[in-house]
């Protein structure tokens, strides 16, 4: 194996390890940190959060004019 | 402008806003101050080679897990938020916040999934020293990374170093530097991440007392009180002279928010400090806006004028003369800004017609004008002011800002004495006598999450009607949005948040109960 496939295996193997060998409060931790990345990414960003001027406007030229009519309002 | 808005939207827009960031800064600064703790600790293990010290150090770990992986990415919410409920802000600061959150999103990155891995998966894997590195790395990071943060927000109370282009309607950075070393950005950061210092070693030493008042992890709890004892100590004192600091800036940056937390009306030479005070409205107003009068206050004579100037001849400006002016002091009058804001305004309406009807040379003369220094120093400068209706707009909420900074205030002079005491108490060995001190900084480990909430309370309600100074109110910045939206997402945020610190108070009770392992 080269060096470099050498250093990715030890950099898997100590994330793997690192996750199995996790404690009671880290496993509980991570399943509410995926859920809560779920929640945020998927379901708010998705749902809720769409981006405004992104979505409305196709273009950076039409969404400096819509600025600047709402700053000159 | 204000006529125009629905301000009920505005309102649930800044309510949801406020929600959001309250919930965050309740896991940032626990990361902040605990992380250098570790950092203590592990080095004196390091050192020495004590096992008690690494056993001490992991079992703070522990905890400083549990806060971190619960909190992070709850700012991305605010991210978020600016793109669809404050769109016309993000689009106009655009560049300017681009780079900094840039910095700052590729810093955590880096740092949660290198450093803070190594800090929890590496202590039988890499050397001692890499170890330490790491846990310093993390500790260090974890501030560089509120810099970021900070350094935009700073911006947002006193813009510097760009200019508006009127083509893409978006300021764009100039002079990277002056954006990172604005005055308002270093003592913003300087007083947040001390504040967040003093929050984690409050909240060692309140656990350590619970220990020593269950008369368990003797050692272990000592030895934790005399680190963060100390540490909290320092940092209670660079919490004062920050926040010393950082009003000095507020009062050239944002002087009507500086005369707001002292409810100072009228300006004065000698002006005197407000220890404590209680305010009432009185039958003054300035326009529609009621004046608010002491019902009493004690007063450090001559001090506020010390802290704007270093003097006591320094004059302090009032409200009223922020807002009708003051000419023998060189103040101009709101009525004036507001003037001079819509001069801005028109020519930027001038621009926008000359490109309307193809008259190049037209809208390229006004473009230039608004990259020139001087038209930027007397006119733009005001922008924000042509959208408000009446000069007393520019008052923001007295005695919110009056009671948020007074109650903080006298916050920040107990957590002084109490990690005083602990020190003292700890060196003359009668810490575990005095069992009603350790009942005390017990019951003071949520007193710096007020204190700190009580600072960006004083921070962003302080500076209304203002989101970004002078430049944009809150009602232009805002998205017209359906206000059933923002209610629903405001509801959604109070539900998931409320949960996730439900589950990191319930998880870090189960684990100060269990104690560090044997």
């Amino acid at each position: 194996m080269s060096s470099f496939g050498s250093l990715l295996n030890r950099i898997f193997r100590f994330y793997y390890e690192g996750f199995t060998t996790m404690s009671w409060w880290g496993k509980r931790i991570w399943i509410i940190l995926l859920i809560k990345l779920f929640v945020i990414f998927i379901v708010l960003k998705l749902f809720f959060f769409p981006d405004f001027l992104k979505k409305n406007y196709k273009t950076d030229e039409q969404r400096s004019k819509h600025v600047l009519e709402q700053l000159t309002k | 402008m204000f006529e125009n808005v629905d301000l009920s939207l505005v309102n649930w827009s800044r309510a949801q806003f406020a929600l959001t960031a309250i919930y965050h800064w309740l896991f940032v600064p626990l990361t902040l101050g605990l992380s250098f703790i570790l950092a203590i600790m592990e080095t004196v293990y390091v050192r020495t080679g004590d096992e008690e010290w690494k056993r001490m150090t992991k079992f703070w770990m522990t905890l400083f897990g549990i806060n971190f992986a619960i909190g992070v990415a709850t700012g991305l919410i605010l991210e978020f938020e600016f793109g669809t409920n404050w769109s016309n802000y993000s689009w106009f600061v655009g560049d300017i916040f681009g780079a900094p959150l840039a910095i700052e999103g590729i810093l955590a990155f880096f740092l949660e999934s290198t450093f803070v891995a190594v800090m929890f998966f590496g202590w039988n894997k890499v050397s001692k020293k890499a170890h330490l590195v790491s846990t310093w790395l993390v500790a260090v990071g974890a501030s560089l990374s509120a810099l970021w943060i900070l350094v935009a927000n700073g911006w947002m109370q006193n813009p510097v170093g760009m200019v508006f282009n009127p083509e893409t309607a978006r300021n764009e950075m100039v002079n990277f530097w002056e954006v990172l070393f604005n005055e308002v950005s270093v003592t913003k950061f300087l007083h947040s991440i001390s504040s967040g210092f003093l929050l984690g070693s409050m909240f060692v030493v309140s656990i350590s007392a619970y220990y020593l008042l269950k008369n368990r992890e003797i050692l272990l709890a000592k030895r934790s009180i005399l680190v963060a004892g100390i540490f909290g100590f320092l940092s209670s004192l660079l919490v004062v002279y920050t926040g010393d600091i950082s009003a000095r800036a507020l009062a050239s940056a944002q002087p009507v928010k500086f005369a707001a937390f002292e409810a100072l009306y009228e300006g004065k030479e000698k002006a005197g400090l407000v220890a404590v005070g209680l305010l009432k409205e009185s039958d003054r107003k300035i326009g529609e806006k009621a004046v608010n009068d002491f019902v009493f206050r004690i007063e450090i004579p001559g001090f506020l004028s010390v802290m704007t100037g270093g003097s006591t001849d320094t004059f302090v400006p009032g409200i009223i003369d922020l807002i009708n002016g003051n000419p023998e002091r060189g103040l101009l009058s709101v009525s004036e800004k507001m003037e001079r804001g819509r001069k801005a305004r028109d020519l930027l309406i001038e621009f926008k017609e000359a490109r309307k009807s193809n008259d190049t040379e037209k809208a390229e003369g006004i473009a230039a004008l608004f990259r020139d220094k001087k038209f930027n120093d007397e006119y733009f400068r005001y922008f924000g002011y042509a959208s408000l209706n009446k000069p007393e707009d520019a008052i923001p909420g007295v005695k919110v800002a009056f009671y948020t900074f007074h109650v903080m205030v006298m916050l920040g002079m107990l957590f002084i004495l109490e990690f005083f005491l602990a020190i003292v108490l700890l060196f003359r060995g009668t810490l575990r006598k005095n069992r009603w001190f350790l009942w005390l900084v017990l019951f003071s480990i949520l007193l710096p999450y007020v204190a700190g909430e009580l600072g960006w309370m004083l921070a962003e309600m302080g500076r209304q009607p203002w989101i970004i100074q002078d430049l944009m109110p809150v009602t232009t910045a805002v998205t017209n949005v359906n206000v059933g939206s923002v209610i629903t997402t405001f509801i959604l945020f109070a539900v998931l948040f409320t949960v996730l610190l439900i589950a990191e108070v319930s998880i870090m009770i189960r684990q100060i109960k269990i104690g560090p392992k044997h």
